[in-house]
């Protein structure tokens, strides 16, 4: 120990430099920031300012012309550009929806006493680290209407499974549900993790008070798992709202466009060398994500503050 | 729950969860191990012969071996990008959580920013460009590492404020610099998160499709998401390959969970409760 302090004294030159680094040298140098900084404000900060612009633009590889805001007025009057945007909101709720509710139900069950415990939690879990491309092709393949594994299966107890996958009014919720498969795990873990956090007393309290279970999970429980539950709604409509690769490798965004979601349309757009187009798609899905997910936010840990 | 109910409940769990989690995962071992025409039926049943070792070969053989670069590429690109995301990040958590710093609302601010705004995509590919680095390894892992960052550096930040302050003072008082004192004193301590962090965003830019879609097509950058994404096409009907494709992209995030189960489970949970 003493060996390597007064290494440190040399190396750093503290001793020489003591008066000065008094004064305005704080152990935490601002400079840490720097490499991240640069990093972050190149490749995402002037991208980001950059794409309000060039969504006002006819954009494409050689010259971009100024155009106003013709981009969005086609994005608002297209119709399938339009539903792909209520389409990210259903997706983006229903998915977010779901894992709190199946998360801290699942959360409940395992951090109860049952068998299998350990055994349950892994294998829960283990879709969320899978490839999703791999999850979407591999479910495309069992949502097969005549001779996908859901629908033979289904045909054994008698039932007619539909195209999950093929049918218009259906793709989204089908790929949706395949999103909910895919990240339970991720909000059961955070959910068992808050649950864990609950110290006993308050249900020992309850206990000699007579509450019943029903009341302990409402009274207690879902208020102090509240920091759980925010993180879960966040995390699940941030990815939600701009989700694509799992809708991209399970429909592309059809039959027609009635699994498009803005994602998938700004991938398209791009695909097709509308940049202008693509980079107003992109615009909207900022301003959809911020709009929502901002205030939820800001409403979610005030309450969590004032409990 | 109590404990009357705690075989019969987990014995439905269990076998709950076997139908709704393991199924779909033997459905791709058993088709992946299929011939081609055992396989073409698409049923969940035992192959009639066991082809698994040749399945893989011959996906790995397919197109002048595009699979094999493939897995080179995303494991390049999962190494570099890793490495560097987690020193950067690390030090920005650091200084955010011990600095008392005007600064560091800015930070904050940019730090969920980072989190919630989706990256404008053209935009990015216009500025790679003028950067020289548009479609190659190096601008795609600096891309990783930017939408990396946010996540990292909340794990980090969340983790730094449990390592008490005195650790800090008494390094000071034996004359260590800002940089001794955070690559010999606070470094080590990070270990555990250091650990989370590594197999979870090793795990999320290994199977990342959208990033590379953009901003590495071509064939010479091609990643095993976009192989497969491509193999689905162009391997009609032969879906022995294409879920011994699935399976073996399914491989790596496997032996990271087998291996770090534990790290990921404690460093993720403390980041998300606390953070």
């Amino acid at each position: 120990m003493a060996t390597t302090v007064a290494r440190g004294v040399e190396t750093t030159g503290v001793v020489a430099s003591a008066p000065r680094a008094r004064r305005r040298k704080s152990p935490y140098p601002l400079w840490f920031y720097l490499p991240a900084g640069v990093l972050f404000v190149v490749l995402f900060a002037i991208p980001t300012f950059a794409s309000f612009y060039f969504s006002l633009t006819r954009w494409t590889l050689f010259k971009t012309e100024f155009i106003g805001l013709d981009n969005f007025v086609q994005f608002f009057s297209e119709p399938m550009l339009v539903s792909a945007f209520g389409h990210a909101f259903i997706y983006g709720f229903l998915t977010s929806a779901a894992k709190v509710v199946l998360g801290l139900l699942l959360g409940l069950l395992l951090t109860s006493s049952i068998v299998g415990r350990g055994y349950l939690r892994a294998v829960i879990f283990f879709p969320v680290l899978v490839s999703t491309i791999g999850v979407g092709v591999t479910f495309k393949i069992m949502m097969k209407p005549d001779t996908g594994l859901i629908n033979t299966t289904l045909s054994w107890f008698g039932v007619s499974g539909p195209g999950w996958l093929t049918d218009p009014s259906l793709a989204l919720y089908s790929v949706a549900a395949v999103d909910i498969w895919k990240g339970v795990g991720i909000a059961t873990l955070i959910y068992i993790a808050g649950l864990v956090a609950i110290p006993q007393e308050y249900f020992e309290a309850a206990r000699v008070d007579g509450a019943s279970g029903w009341r302990n999970f409402w009274n207690i429980t879902v208020p102090l798992v509240q920091p759980a539950t925010n993180t879960v709604i966040l995390l699940s409509l941030i990815g939600g709202l701009r989700s694509f690769d799992l809708i991209w490798a399970m429909t592309n965004g059809g039959p027609g466009f009635t699994s498009d979601v803005i994602a998938s349309v700004i991938y398209k757009q791009y695909q097709a060398g509308f940049y202008g187009l693509s980079t107003a798609g992109n615009v909207v899905l900022f301003v959809v994500v911020t709009a929502i997910v901002v205030p939820i936010s800001y409403l979610l840990t005030r309450r969590e503050v004032n409990r | 729950m109590t404990w009357k109910l705690r075989w019969p409940v987990g014995i439905v769990a269990i076998a709950a969860s076997a139908v709704v989690f393991l199924v779909p995962f033997a459905f791709i071992l058993l088709t992946a191990s299929k011939t081609g025409p055992d396989a073409s039926d698409l049923s969940f049943s035992l192959p009639k012969q066991w082809v698994l070792i040749e399945n893989i070969k011959e996906v790995l053989h397919t197109q002048d071996y595009v699979v094999l670069r493939a897995f080179i590429n995303s494991i390049t690109l999962t190494v570099g990008s890793v490495t560097v995301m987690v020193v950067l990040a690390a030090m920005v958590g650091y200084v955010l959580q011990r600095r008392r710093s005007r600064i560091n609302t800015v930070v904050h601010f940019l730090v969920l920013a980072g989190l919630i705004v989706p990256p404008a995509v053209v935009p990015t590919i216009w500025v790679l460009q003028g950067l020289g680095i548009f479609k190659t390894m190096i601008g795609m892992i600096l891309i990783e590492v930017t939408f990396g960052l946010s996540f990292c550096v909340l794990l980090f930040r969340a983790f730094v404020g449990t390592i008490p302050r005195e650790l800090d003072e008494a390094a000071i008082v034996d004359g260590a610099g800002p940089l001794r004192l955070f690559f010999s004193v606070i470094v080590p301590l990070l270990r555990p998160v250091m650990i989370t962090v590594i197999v979870v965003q090793a795990v999320a830019v290994f199977n990342d499709f959208t990033g590379p879609l953009y901003f590495l097509p071509g064939d010479a950058g091609v990643t095993v998401q976009l192989t497969l994404y491509n193999f689905q096409s162009q391997t009609l009907n032969q879906w022995n390959l294409l879920f011994a494709d699935i399976l073996l992209i399914t491989i790596p995030p496997l032996v990271m969970y087998i291996f770090f189960n534990r790290q990921i489970v404690a460093g993720m949970t403390s980041g998300a409760v606390k953070g």
